[in-house]
């Protein structure tokens, strides 16, 4: 009890700095750090999914996304000052969040006792989809239709982050490409990492199915090291209007939804799965599923195409 | 008390927290981020549901862990885009501000 006392200290003391500071690198610099505390509260709270997906995506790509667009935003650090909001609405927006905590916090200690729980129903279906881990399978199984409109709403972002681009740009390659020095300590880890670090993300995509883990997990572990790639140079993005890469980004829904509109004539329902070969099934649309996820998120924290497309 | 219900109280804050920093700050990337707070809060909130509902021998209710998952990939898809749109303002017109035109001084 002791230790989770300290861990929720610390993280309203990072929250809190996050908001307070100044700068906005630091304020960055104590997202990441409060991500990474959140993956422990995680694990505190017995959720090692979570806790993996919260430290991969909420911490990593999410930081590496702001701390690229704060050193692009640099020059405008002065202006803002002349905006802040004066005291009286600083007071009011103080009240304000007071009561919106003090009303959740009311909400948490009146929850009802005891608590009701799916977690039953999930154990005693989990033979039928065989996989081991209850998580994988609310993911993948009970709940699959919001796993594939999650896939959809990632291509949607993407859609939408690609026609920022100005028409002139269209079909570019995304991001700058920052001049790299081959002797760069960056780009030494860089090619040491990089192939570790695709192993860790397969197995952590592979293991899903029975222990903590999963493709989106995986998927970010792979999106971070080709991103990782991309920064040191020792590949250079792709371009948007790239054929490839557009069916790369498509083939995990498009199979997802293949195989969810074949449940109405194999075992009578969307996405419903024939019960011998669940596991096969499943797996045969993580497949394709953890691909999309990996090129997708990483062509997130890219950007919108940056240079003309080369002839 | 339960760790459980302690972790609960400390996403309660983190909601307010966040929100504080969503009205306060100008610049639009802190909005970003104290909106990524406020987030944190409410997947916290999640967790502190589906942990009270441990039983069957698990650690806790899958089905709230699983929206959390679900909740984080769409958290960091709506952030990238929110970015793309902060930087083509910025790309456009040299500044990134969320006032509009003629209500500057």
């Amino acid at each position: 009890m002791a230790f989770d006392i300290g861990l929720a200290t610390l993280v309203l003391g990072v929250a809190a700095w996050t908001i307070a500071a100044r700068d906005t690198f630091a304020a960055v610099i104590g997202f990441v750090a409060f991500g990474l505390l959140l993956a422990l509260v995680w694990v505190r709270l017995a959720a090692p999914d979570v806790a993996l997906a919260e430290a991969a995506l909420g911490s990593g790509l999410t930081g590496g996304l702001l701390l690229r667009a704060s050193s692009r935003l640099a020059p405008t650090k002065g202006p803002a000052v002349i905006e802040k909001p004066s005291a009286i609405m600083r007071l009011a927006a103080s009240v304000l969040c007071t009561l919106m905590s003090a009303a959740l916090a009311a909400i948490v200690l009146l929850l009802p006792e005891p608590a009701p729980t799916l977690a039953p129903q999930a154990a005693a279906n989990l033979a039928a989809t065989g996989l081991g881990n209850p998580v994988t399978a609310v993911l993948m199984a009970y709940r699959a239709i919001d796993t594939l409109l999650e896939v959809v709403v990632l291509l949607l972002a993407l859609a939408g982050m690609w026609s920022l681009a100005p028409d002139h740009l269209w079909g570019g390659l995304p991001g700058r490409r920052d001049p790299v020095d081959r002797d760069d300590v960056l780009t030494f880890d860089a090619q040491l990492l990089v192939p570790i670090g695709i192993l860790v993300g397969i197995h952590i995509f592979w293991v899903g199915s029975v222990a903590p883990g999963g493709e989106f997990q995986g998927a970010t572990i792979l999106a971070a090291m080709w991103i990782l790639a991309m920064m040191t140079g020792l590949v250079d993005a792709p371009a948007v209007s790239w054929r490839w890469l557009r069916l790369a980004l498509v083939v995990g829904p498009a199979v997802f939804l293949a195989i969810g509109l074949a449940g109405f004539a194999l075992a009578g329902a969307f996405l419903a799965y024939p019960e011998s070969h669940a596991k096969l099934v499943i797996l045969t649309i993580e497949v394709p599923v953890t691909l999309s996820i990996a090129a997708t998120l990483a062509l997130l924290v890219v950007g919108p195409a940056e240079r003309a497309p080369q002839l | 008390m339960r760790a459980a219900t302690l972790y609960g109280l400390c996403g309660a804050v983190l909601v307010g927290l966040g929100l504080f920093g969503l009205i306060v700050h100008p610049q639009p990337l802190r909005k970003i981020l104290a909106f990524n707070l406020i987030g944190g809060g409410v997947f916290l909130l999640f967790g502190v549901v589906a942990r009270r509902g441990a039983s069957a021998g698990l650690g806790g209710d899958p089905v709230p862990q699983a929206l959390v998952i679900t909740g984080l990939v769409v958290a960091f898809a709506a952030t990238a885009l929110a970015v793309a749109l902060l930087l083509r303002l910025f790309q456009e017109t040299g500044r990134a501000t969320l006032r509009s035109d003629d209500s500057q001084p």
